[in-house]
């Protein structure tokens, strides 16, 4: 396959950036897309220009490292992908693919491809979390969990904090991410004590980062690699509300 | 967002099921607006019923579209450069139409004031007939003015079923049958309000209603 | 030998005596404590924000101490442990099977071919049941049963059903515990985090770990960070061969500077080859994508009995198939450790039985098991791994089996440490799978996240403490000679990669680098063989340092500056393994070596003369080779057997 990239080359943070075209050739349809930009920033390097700078580290579609807009689609156009499990049998000869960084203020971009995401370290730091310091646990079993709830938990804790809510987003809003973490541990007896206070603080966490509001546009579910789903931002927003309502305040 | 919606959106089940009235008969219809007016009294002066009512109104429709304001800068400042390249959004046509639909809306809202409330814009244009003149409205010969009604009405269904669903998820709604309860829910009240609201200029043009 | 000379023995001075089951208690009882308001006047670095690094920094924090953390990615929480799918092992024996805490250390001990220690495998055990409960505090979301308890599944190398597991996702769901415990911390003001940087050197002063220098990966801007301790857990060097199932970062760099500085390298040469990994696709691999053990509970391993059969799977009929695991080991069959069914899938690829288009696969069929137990149920525990396959190659085992090949997964080998978790170097403590303590010559399934955690949060919080009581130590500033030195050995390796503006990519070096680490020191090692490695390493080196390119500065994010200082130091290692494999002439776990196997081509150890750790201490001319003999007083070496 013989493929036109238009890619989005920024030199820093100052720099104000710009798409930059490139042909790539003899592209393998069982090629991952980031084996495609190896493909590419070998070519670059060897010819003296600086490879195109990208994240990513596991390549199995876990770590949530890599992210990118391809084609205006937050990891490119296969469902429940992240772009490193994303392959090239997903294009044709002949494409011009666009590929652009998350864009969000919460997320500004370090160079061409790569983008900052400790804003969402912040929002767990803001309450994501059960405290329970090593030492204290009690016997496993000492409280059961319904398999339904273990399973809807797991279900949110899939998320891989790629941030491509974030990107396809079209307020910049994190709120899926967020909610994913707030429905694990409101749905386990282990993150009832801290529930309220949780939610708070890390609504409040999202939106000091400069995150957009919800306003239940679907399309970070649509775009989620885990498929994290859209009606735990329901559950955010009643243990918020109920929140608000019982406790004035954080603890 | 929810709880002004909410207000607006009771608001506008009042007014549909007073617009049907249009259907037992001119006398039923004016003397319904006369009603209104009347409301109240005799603890409160004639009229002031609609004026607090109207006051009440423009309160939630000025928070929000605050609230709308709000998330629209918000969201704007969240991504300062753009996409070169953006795929349309994949969610739903109402999720994606909420900002440009409630602009439509507002403008209609005051069209919709000049003509049947002052009467400026109306043929008729007299307050003590209302019947007559939502009926000269929607002469077939001004088609552009039920034209202009329809889009607004089916912008407010759009609207409104976003906006309903919305207001589930904003109000707790979190289990996947919740979702499709809600979706469900939102589409057809958006439906029902929409229909509704259509049905008195339809029946004005086909002549139904004199 | 010509390679290498010999030094002293070295000992473990921290190990207690006594009844094994008492002996961590008694070390705890021994060592010295810093008590809580101390605590805060002392300063740990932890390198590495994985299982362990991460548990241990949020530990360490909790207690009170003042932690420093750093990561090469731009998030802690995307440490290579996350992607560990298949589960984490506990003695609890909730299922009633037989199992205990001595069986758990008895099937480790086993398991790792009796090249590990009793003590440590012991405490290993021990601590397994609280890590469990640990988690489970934490919000683990844990697969469970009907009944609201925790459900286990079987893993090779034990014939008890003791793995913990959350779906295929297990490593992922234990690390976010340990991720949220320290942003916890950070939250608190207790952890500082950097992450996107890159330690680069440690700093030794009056023979004690002080510090370490970094690379902000952002700002390219180099620094040089003081403590009064240093803790790696920076994880394993599996990239040395290239292709393998660690993620793109993970390097040797870390600790390979600690072993510069004086910490000894042990057993560099037990690396773990995956037996269930996606086959290599063509040339641009950049790396491989594993596929869970747990797969083998219930998939079938094959092949066709005859060379060269390249029918449809589906048409190969029950009696042309042969399910060579269950055939050569009847009471384990698909369920035998990894070296084992590793080898297996070798061997009959080498006899030309593999299939796929490069004959280097083995069939994983789960055509039974679907008509055994229904599609939802192998749905229900597999079916992330499933997607994943389908994926990557375009083909749905659902309806065709899988094709899997084995793969560099993870390194047994690493820094020695005493009972203690300490290096050689007083101060610097290891760590996870930067260590080389507990998994011998071969890990068990399930246990390297086991062994991550007990580090992380139950042996290095206590041992730790032992050091510091002796703190802190003096105050040291960026002027001080030996952080200068260090940091001007850092820069100066910076310049010269930049200077040498040649013709070849970084990765070119490393994908031959793998080549050849892959051919010589890989499933099957000969002398020979590993010899003509060692010269083509060096020739590689030398080559490397004279024709690779890298565009750019240091002065900002710079990924192929970050890479081929990585490659440097693989290449320093790659030859150490060599020499470490060379010398160990006989076949355990991990390691085997051509000219040692029994006469139906099993691993053969040699318990007279190789029962000990191999430790290596760098030297400029030639590594020397410190031997830590290993005693069995509990589980008595014996041929591994699982026939």
């Amino acid at each position: 396959m013989n493929l036109t990239l238009r890619i989005w080359r920024q030199t820093g943070p100052e720099d104000k950036g710009r798409m930059v075209t490139y042909q790539v050739e003899d592209v393998s349809p069982d090629m991952s897309f980031l084996e495609m930009l190896d493909v590419l920033n070998e070519r670059l390097t060897l010819a003296g220009e600086e490879p195109v700078a990208f994240d990513h580290d596991c390549r199995e579609g876990i770590c949530g490292m890599c992210g990118m807009m391809i084609n205006g689609n937050a990891h490119g156009p296969q469902r429940g992908t992240t772009a490193c499990q994303l392959h090239m049998r997903q294009f044709a000869d002949g494409d011009t693919i666009d590929i652009e960084p998350w864009r969000a203020r919460a997320f500004p971009v370090v160079k061409d491809l790569v983008v900052n995401r400790n804003a969402f370290d912040q929002i767990i730091a803001g309450g994501g979390f059960v405290t329970a310091p090593t030492g204290s646990a009690p016997e496993a079993h000492a409280a059961p969990v319904a398999k339904a709830d273990a399973d809807a938990a797991f279900e949110s804790a899939a998320c891989i904090g790629c941030g491509a809510c974030v990107a396809a987003c079209p307020n910049g809003s994190g709120m899926l991410f967020t909610a994913a973490k707030v429905t694990q541990l409101s749905l386990l007896p282990q993150g009832q004590p801290e529930r309220y206070t949780r939610v708070i603080g890390m609504v409040d966490s999202h939106d000091d980062a400069g995150f957009g509001g919800c306003t239940n546009a679907g399309e970070c579910t649509v775009v989620c690699p885990k498929g994290i789903p859209l009606h735990t931002i329901g559950r955010l927003n009643r243990d918020y509300l109920a929140a608000t309502a019982k406790h004035t305040g954080r603890s | 967002m929810a709880v002004t919606g909410l207000v607006l959106v009771l608001f506008l089940v009042a007014h549909m099921l007073g617009n049907l009235k249009i259907f037992t008969g001119a006398e039923d219809f004016d003397h319904y607006a006369h009603w209104l007016r009347d409301l109240g009294t005799p603890l409160l002066p004639y009229g002031w019923y609609l004026w607090l009512q109207r006051g009440v109104l423009l309160v939630a429709l000025a928070g929000h579209i605050w609230a709308a304001t709000m998330l629209a800068l918000r969201a704007r400042s969240a991504r300062p450069v753009r996409y070169a390249h953006r795929k349309k959004v994949q969610g739903s046509y109402a999720a994606r139409t909420m900002r440009w639909g409630g602009v439509i809306i507002a403008l209609f809202v005051i069209y919709h004031i000049l003509d049947l409330t002052t009467g400026h814009l109306n043929p008729i244009g007299d307050p003590s007939r209302p019947q007559a003149n939502v009926v000269a409205d929607f002469a077939p010969e001004r088609w552009y003015v039920t034209l202009f009604y329809t889009l607004a009405v089916v912008a407010l269904g759009f609207h409104l079923r976003h906006g309903a669903y919305s207001a589930l998820r904003s109000l707790g709604q979190q289990t996947p049958q919740g979702e499709r309860r809600a979706r469900s829910l939102a589409l057809l009240f958006a439906v029902a309000l929409s229909v509704g609201y259509l049905v008195v200029p339809f029946a004005v043009l086909l002549g139904l209603v004199r | 030998m010509d390679l290498y000379t010999e030094g002293n023995p070295v000992t473990d001075t921290r190990a207690p005596d006594g009844p094994i089951e008492g002996r961590w208690d008694s070390r705890r009882f021994a060592a010295k404590l810093v008590n809580p308001a101390n605590r805060r006047k002392l300063t740990v670095i932890v390198v590495g924000t994985g299982l362990a690094g991460g548990s241990a920094a949020a530990t360490l924090a909790e207690q009170g101490y003042r932690v420093r953390s750093y990561c090469y990615q731009d998030s802690p929480r995307r440490a290579h442990s996350i992607a560990a799918q298949g589960g984490i092992n506990a003695a609890k024996n909730y299922r009633n099977d037989g199992d205990s805490v001595h069986r758990l250390f008895y099937d480790t001990v086993k398991g790792g071919d009796f090249r590990s220690r009793e003590s440590n495998v012991h405490r290993l055990a021990e601590v397994s049941v609280n890590i469990i409960d640990q988690c489970v505090a934490q919000g683990v979301p844990f697969a469970r049963e009907y009944g609201g308890l925790l459900d286990t599944r079987s893993f090779g190398g034990a014939q008890v059903q003791r793995t913990f597991y959350a779906r295929g996702q297990t490593g992922q769901q234990l690390l976010l515990g340990a991720y949220q415990a320290l942003e916890r911390q950070v939250g608190l003001g207790n952890v500082e985090m950097n992450t996107r940087h890159e330690m680069l050197e440690l700093i030794v002063v009056d023979g004690r770990a002080r510090g370490i220098v970094v690379r902000d990966l952002v700002t390219g801007e180099i620094t040089t960070e003081f403590a009064d301790a240093v803790v790696l857990a920076s994880g394993g060097y599996g990239n040395v061969f290239y292709l393998s199932t660690n993620a793109k970062g993970c390097n040797v760099t870390a600790t390979w500077r600690a072993h510069r500085q004086g910490a000894y390298f042990a057993n560099p040469c037990y690396t773990q080859i995956h037996p269930t990994c996606i086959p290599v696709s063509g040339d641009h691999q950049s790396k491989l994508t594993l596929m869970s053990e747990s797969l083998r509970n219930d998939g079938r391993v094959w092949v066709p009995k005859t060379e060269g059969d390249d029918r449809d799977p589906r048409e190969i009929p029950e009696d042309e198939r042969d399910y060579y695991l269950e055939r050569i080991y009847p009471s384990f069959g698909n369920l035998v450790p990894r070296d084992i069914a590793s080898r297996a899938a070798k061997n009959v690829c080498d006899e030309g039985r593999g299939v796929g288009p490069t004959r280097l696969g083995v069939y994983l069929d789960f055509a039974d098991a679907i008509q055994r137990l229904g599609r939802k149920s192998i749905e229900a525990k597999y079916g992330n791994l499933f997607e994943m396959y389908e994926r990557i190659t375009g083909e749905d085992p659902y309806e065709v089996p899988m094709r899997i090949y084995p793969a560099v997964h993870y390194t047994m080998g690493g820094l020695w440490v005493d009972y203690d978790l300490q290096a050689t170097i007083p101060g610097l403590f290891v760590i996870g799978e930067a260590n080389f303590s507990d998994h011998g010559a071969n890990r068990l399934g399930a246990s390297a996240l086991m062994q991550g955690l007990a580090d992380g949060y139950f042996v290095l919080p206590n041992t730790i403490a032992n050091y510091l009581a002796a703190g802190p130590f003096d105050k040291l500033e960026s002027s001080h000679p030996a952080a200068v030195d260090a940091r001007r050995t850092v820069e100066d390796r910076i310049n010269r990669l930049l200077s040498v503006n040649g013709d070849r990519t970084v990765d070119s070096f490393h994908r031959e680098l793998g080549q050849i680490m892959w051919e010589y020191c890989g499933m099957e090692r000969s002398a020979a063989g590993l010899r003509k490695a060692v010269d083509e390493i060096r020739a590689l080196r030398e080559e490397f340092w004279q024709r690779v390119r890298i565009v750019g500065d240091a002065d900002g994010l710079n990924q192929s500056l970050e890479k081929a200082g990585r490659v440097a130091d693989f290449f320093e290692l790659a030859e150490l393994m060599c020499i470490d494999a060379l010398h160990r002439e006989e076949s355990c776990g991990g390691h085997f070596r051509a000219e040692h196997q029994s006469p139906d081509g099993e691993a053969q150890r040699d318990d007279e003369r190789f029962a000990y750790v191999a430790a290596w201490e760098y030297g400029t001319e030639q590594p020397v080779l410190h031997k830590e003999d290993l005693k069995f007083e509990y589980v008595h070496p014996t041929q591994r057997s699982y026939k």
